[in-house]
């Protein structure tokens, strides 16, 4: 298996023109074991179950609290569904062509990421001046964090640690899609003047033909990223112990008990104040 | 450039003398086999290096893929036939002349004696950017050489143009998508039959063929109905030398009229996009109506509604529209222009 496809340009020059269509099937493999790993892990470790008992106790001494805590705004469930389908539209018309379903991709395709583009500008705006901004991001500070979720898998414990409102690997998917994500919309932007459309003038001389070469392998590599990406989000969405965290994304709210059940209170506070929505 | 050689590569060349045994082989070694017809488009990949083939069948020692046979009022006509015996035969010349004209504008003479229908229909582009070896959309890459502001391009495509500009060399598919003819693709796995129109592919659908053959897939026939026969019939292909070229836009008309009332036409034009058009818009505005200076140009102006010119091929676009219109006028008021 190829990773890459070479070319030859008119100087005789070998250059880079993508990469090999082969990596799609081994990420879709690859995706799907995951799946299968963990859904079986998973089965196996099904009685590990954080006890009744302390949420009970937590959810009599804060009756004070709404019993429905916003989780997700407005705003931000609008933005998330809609780059979610601008996601799909731009991951179906990439590859089920590869995988031989013909259509007229190419310009449902550059509409989809101007879409996802546009989505993207929007949430870096509504998130750095509307939401707290940092919340989302890991840092050191989350190394004890992840120790701690580490000792717990390893020993069977039902003692994880308690989340503040985006939990460890929620913060790493979204660093991964911030990367994936931005580097796939921008050398698909930088790729619209390869084809004809309306929005600004074809021109496929702006660059030489090592950096389109470069540009079309991380547009592809970035894109069969996402394809691991998204079937991985689609999985845990659907998953039965995270299926509340999915409503939340649809109706904007979590209830009472979930949030003492499954949040540190002391690391994303909505005591006192209006919720903060993301 | 490519440096055209004389010597082609090494292949393993096959001649089976059956199309099951032609459908086996080319099953057995799937994209690697190359189907071999009269060779006028194959010779030029391999004497060019520019394809390499593991395998090479050859369809010519077949003889049930040759042939013309009458079939309720219309044609069955083997893939192998080659063009001369589609110019010359009897029932071609007297019901189907639109095919036998685009015929005899194929190239030479000699070629004619060589090559296929089959073939000619299914032939690649002849876009010498991509032609030539270099790594053009067309050929797996990210460019099209053909649409850079630079690009020698006076004979490709002003419309349907989707990343590749490259055009549809063929004279007979237009003749017979305007026939209404029917490509029976064969596999080991059955047949299938496409409507002639919907035998070819633009870019905007698969960047990389101009077909929907796939491997181990093989055109055996082509069947003409009877719903064109004797019809009126249009062909015309400008070129830039008489005899021995390509074509630079060429367009055929069957067309049924009632009195000088239109009653039923099909059209279509070659060479102006990767795929021979049919074009449906101008013939639904033209049915029903007189046959006309005015309806012509009117079928004319719509014909190019949304061609796009390139650097060097606006000559294309009032060269289609005319030609459009002179199909649509028809022979008597051509003569007089």
């Amino acid at each position: 298996m190829d990773f890459l496809t070479w070319g030859r340009n008119p100087w005789g020059q070998r250059i880079l023109t993508h990469i090999s269509w082969d990596l799609f099937w081994a990420a879709l493999f690859a995706g799907l074991i995951f799946l299968v790993a963990h859904a079986s892990y998973m089965i196996l470790s099904s009685n590990r179950k954080r006890g009744k008992t302390e949420t009970d106790a937590l959810e009599a001494a804060n009756k004070d609290l709404p019993a429905l805590i916003t989780r997700h705004s407005f705003m931000a469930r609008a933005f998330h569904w809609v780059m979610a389908f601008s996601m799909f539209a731009l991951l179906f018309t990439a590859f089920l062509p590869i995988v031989g379903i013909r259509f007229a991709w190419v310009e449902w395709h550059w509409m989809a990421g101007l879409l996802l583009t546009a989505s993207i500008i929007y949430h870096i705006i509504h998130a750095t001046f509307f939401m707290d901004f940092w919340s989302i991001w890991i840092g050191p500070k989350d190394i004890p964090d992840f120790r701690a979720e580490m000792a717990a898998e390893l020993s069977g414990s039902d003692e994880g640690p308690k989340t503040g409102k985006y939990p460890l690997g929620n913060r790493l998917y979204h660093l991964a899609l911030v990367v994936v994500g931005l580097s796939v919309s921008i050398s698909g932007m930088v790729m619209m003047s390869r084809v004809r459309q309306p929005i600004f003038e074809r021109n496929p001389y702006i660059m030489a033909d090592t950096t389109w070469g470069l540009t079309y392998v991380l547009h592809g590599a970035c894109g069969i990223a996402l394809v691991g990406l998204v079937l991985a989000h689609v999985y845990f969405a659907l998953r039965p112990e995270k299926f509340w965290i999915t409503k939340s994304m649809l109706f904007g709210t979590i209830t009472r008990r979930q949030y003492l059940e499954h949040h540190d209170p002391r690391r994303w506070n909505v005591k006192g104040s209006k919720p903060v929505g993301r | 450039m490519a440096v055209i050689r004389d010597m082609m590569p090494m292949f393993e060349l096959f001649q089976p003398t059956s199309i099951a045994d032609a459908l086996a082989l080319l099953d057995q070694h799937g994209a690697e086999a190359w189907v071999l017809g009269g060779g006028m488009d194959s010779f030029d990949w391999l004497k060019d290096r520019t394809k390499r083939p593991s395998v090479v069948v050859d369809l010519s020692q077949i003889a049930e893929l040759r042939g013309i046979t009458e079939v309720n009022g219309g044609l069955e006509i083997g893939a192998t036939t080659t063009l001369t015996e589609v110019v010359h035969h009897p029932v071609v010349k007297a019901k189907f002349s639109l095919l036998a004209e685009a015929a005899e504008t194929v190239a030479s003479p000699q070629i004619r004696n060589q090559a296929t229908l089959a073939g000619n229909v299914s032939q690649d582009t002849r876009c010498w950017y991509y032609r030539s070896g270099w790594s053009c959309y067309r050929a797996g890459g990210n460019i099209c050489y053909a649409d850079t502001p630079t690009a020698i391009n006076r004979e490709h495509a002003i419309l349907q143009q989707d990343r590749c500009v490259a055009v549809s060399p063929s004279d007979t598919a237009p003749a017979l998508i305007a026939l209404d003819a029917e490509f029976v693709i064969t596999s080991t796995s059955g047949q299938r039959v496409v409507k002639a129109e919907d035998y070819f592919l633009g870019p905007q659908i698969d960047i990389m063929h101009m077909t929907v053959l796939r491997p181990g897939e093989l055109l055996t026939t082509i069947r003409i109905p009877a719903t064109m026969a004797d019809a009126q019939f249009y062909w015309e292909k400008v070129r830039d030398r008489n005899v021995w070229d390509f074509p630079l836009v060429n367009v055929a008309a069957a067309m049924k009229v009632s009195g000088n009332t239109i009653s039923a036409v099909r059209l279509a034009v070659g060479a102006v996009a990767a795929r021979p058009l049919r074009l449906t818009a101008v013939e639904a505005l033209v049915a029903g109506k007189p046959r006309t200076e005015e309806t012509a140009s009117a079928a004319g102006e719509l014909a190019v509604d949304g061609a796009t010119a390139l650097r060097y091929n606006a000559y294309k676009i009032p060269l289609m529209r005319n030609l459009v219109k002179r199909a649509i006028r028809g022979h008597a008021a051509a003569a007089t222009t």
